[in-house]
């Protein structure tokens, strides 16, 4: 830590995110990002999801390594289990996306984090995907997330941070607000 | 084509504050107005609408409300009256019927093109008001059918269609438009987005007192953290009464609450699901608040019960069924530079400027929400606005700037 560091560290840098909300303002097309995986069928609903690179601030952008994610099945649904369910993808997106941005508001707003743990919740009705019920979404019909948190400051300035963060959400705004949602094919050859 | 040394652009109170103070200042100068004095206030107001404001907070430089009730509030009417008289008194040089069609720079100062001919002036103040209400891009996807009306053109519930309206904002139009369609038998849902929660009174005081008394009006650019935020916040959901308009108040007379207004896809209105963050966040805006007047005045008053959000908000709203016959639009108002022939606007088309001072010399801006401080968002605000534009205004036309500055695409400026 420098001097100028604040006193107060959850190990995110707020002055390179503000710094970067500063230099965009001037650089609008710098703030255009697109985000990008690739995806491969295995077996049965068995799948492989790449993720690598991404554009962003005017070029071409990786991550520090490619990962890989598998998506399947449980036994419950005669699969084979090689990774949790896409749906469960999304309460993993939504957890970890509302919990970097708790760690970031509070380190704007120096409160010191001791503990911060989450679970996520979706109520779900098989109907709806198995076509049984037109009156039954695919989606969940609710997600319920419960937050434990353990930091230096007042009942009323967490539950701020933790709205903040709501506010500022890339996953719970794709999560509560209508998104397009384009699904092209070609033949492969 | 007559001269001036500077060119007001409306007479609303904004323009004709700047116009007292110009004259104080000896600054010849004339306030063109599109219509007559104080036109929006005539023309762009629903009939039931009153100040947001105490009549004691109505006041002007060297005018001010003096009637017999100063804790009440004025309608729209009595508004635009108070306007005129100042306008009179001031002995403002003001021509109406004289629209602003065009403000180019020239040498040394401006063309200001009008319906009525054309201005030469040195300096020019933008004061022409919040009078546009763009509607948001989804209001192009209504099915054929359902009514659609922005708040600038509502004026009384019988203009609107019997049956179910859908009014889009939660702020001061939103709940105050709501109330009153609600009122009238139509079953009213209201959709909104962040807004400003605020009780009418608190501990036996308008909140506008203890706004006042507490300082917070006096907040300048400098002790404010986000400006731009501050400036496009929604407006508080007051109205001009005795009465609070929170989401708690419309509810408890049937309103249905909705969350934000997404998209209108397939005939219908699909709502955001982040509407009990939006309520907890402006609970707890309203409890820092409060919290800011307690510590003013020490002790602790009665606090607001929570809003109340339904257990499962509405998502989806069938607009072609029937049940909805009307979509008003209170998503908030602008003002209309259309006629700003100048480089000054940013990437999203807001007006480059600091506190009134435009980013072109001899260009300013009044009437603006924050536009110096808190309180400029209300007519209380226009006095001390206008005493620092003017006296920026007349150290322009003093100083270098004034008698020569550079005009875009020719070379360095004359000293």
């Amino acid at each position: 830590m420098t001097d100028t560091a604040p006193a107060v560290d959850n190990g995110v840098n707020v002055d390179a995110l503000f710094g970067a909300r500063t230099a965009l303002a001037g650089a609008p097309e710098l703030a255009k990002f697109e985000w990008r995986s690739t995806v491969e069928w295995v077996k049965g609903t068995h799948s492989l999801t790449e993720v690598e690179t991404f554009y962003g601030l005017g070029g071409e952008q990786a991550h520090t390594k490619k990962f890989t994610f598998d998506a399947d099945h449980p036994p419950q649904f005669a699969a084979e289990d090689h990774g949790i369910t896409p749906a469960e993808y999304v309460l993993v997106a939504l957890g970890s996306c509302l919990t970097a941005g708790i760690a970031a508001v509070a380190q704007a707003r120096q409160v010191k984090l001791n503990s911060v743990r989450a679970t996520v919740k979706a109520d779900f009705d098989l109907h709806g995907i198995l076509g049984a019920d037109p009156e039954v979404r695919n989606g969940f019909s609710n997600i319920t997330v419960d937050y434990a948190i353990d930091a230096d400051a007042s009942d009323a300035d967490i539950a701020a941070i933790v709205a903040q963060s709501q506010k500022r959400s890339a996953v719970y705004d794709a999560l509560t607000n209508p998104t397009n949602v384009d699904v092209n094919v070609t033949r492969a050859s | 084509m007559p001269d001036t040394t500077a060119v007001v652009v409306g007479a609303g109170h904004s323009g004709l504050a700047v116009s007292r103070r110009l004259a104080e200042r000896s600054i010849d100068h004339v306030v063109l107005e599109r219509g007559q004095v104080a036109h929006s206030w005539r023309t762009q107001r629903w009939d039931s609408l009153r100040l947001l404001t105490p009549n004691w907070m109505t006041r002007l430089p060297g005018h001010r409300y003096d009637g017999p009730d100063p804790d009440g509030y004025l309608t729209a009417a009595e508004t635009a009256r108070f306007i005129g008289d100042y306008a009179a008194a001031s002995g403002a040089p003001v021509r109406t019927g004289t629209a602003v069609t065009g403000v180019r720079a020239r040498e040394h100062g401006f063309t200001v093109a009008t319906s009525q001919g054309q201005w030469r002036a040195r300096a020019v103040v933008l004061a022409a008001g919040l009078t546009a209400s763009p509607l948001p891009d989804l209001a192009a996807a209504l099915p054929p059918g359902v009514a659609s009306l922005a708040a600038l053109d509502y004026r009384n519930p019988a203009q609107l269609p019997e049956g179910g309206v859908l009014v889009v904002g939660g702020a001061a139009s939103g709940v105050q438009i709501a109330e009153e369609l609600h009122r009238s038998g139509r079953p009213v849902t209201l959709s909104t987005g962040e807004h400003v929660r605020v009780p009418r009174r608190y501990r036996d005081r308008d909140v506008m007192w203890w706004l006042d008394a507490a300082g917070v009006l006096d907040q300048g650019l400098a002790e404010i953290d986000d400006v731009v935020r501050a400036r496009n916040l929604a407006s508080f959901q007051l109205a001009g009464g005795e009465r609070t308009v929170d989401f708690n108040a419309l509810q408890a007379q049937g309103v249905r609450l909705v969350g934000k207004l997404g998209a209108v896809r397939d005939g219908a209105a699909l709502f955001s699901g982040s509407l009990r963050n939006l309520a907890a966040m402006a609970d707890l805006k309203l409890a820092r608040l409060l919290d800011s007047f307690d510590d003013f005045a020490g002790g602790r008053g009665e606090r607001p019960e929570p809003t109340a959000v339904p257990e499962r908000p509405l998502l989806r709203l069938d607009l072609a069924g029937g049940e909805i016959r009307t979509v008003l639009w209170a998503t908030g108002i602008k003002p209309d530079f259309s006629w700003l022939e100048l480089p000054v606007f940013d990437h999203r088309g807001r007006l480059r400027h600091h506190g009134g001072v435009a980013d072109w010399p001899g260009l300013y801006v009044t009437g603006l929400p924050v536009l110096r401080r808190r309180r400029s968002t209300f007519i209380d605000g226009a006095a001390a606005d206008a005493a620092a534009i003017a006296a920026h205004l007349e150290a322009h036309l003093a100083g270098p700037s004034g008698s020569a500055r550079p005009v875009r695409g020719r070379g360095a400026a004359v000293d």
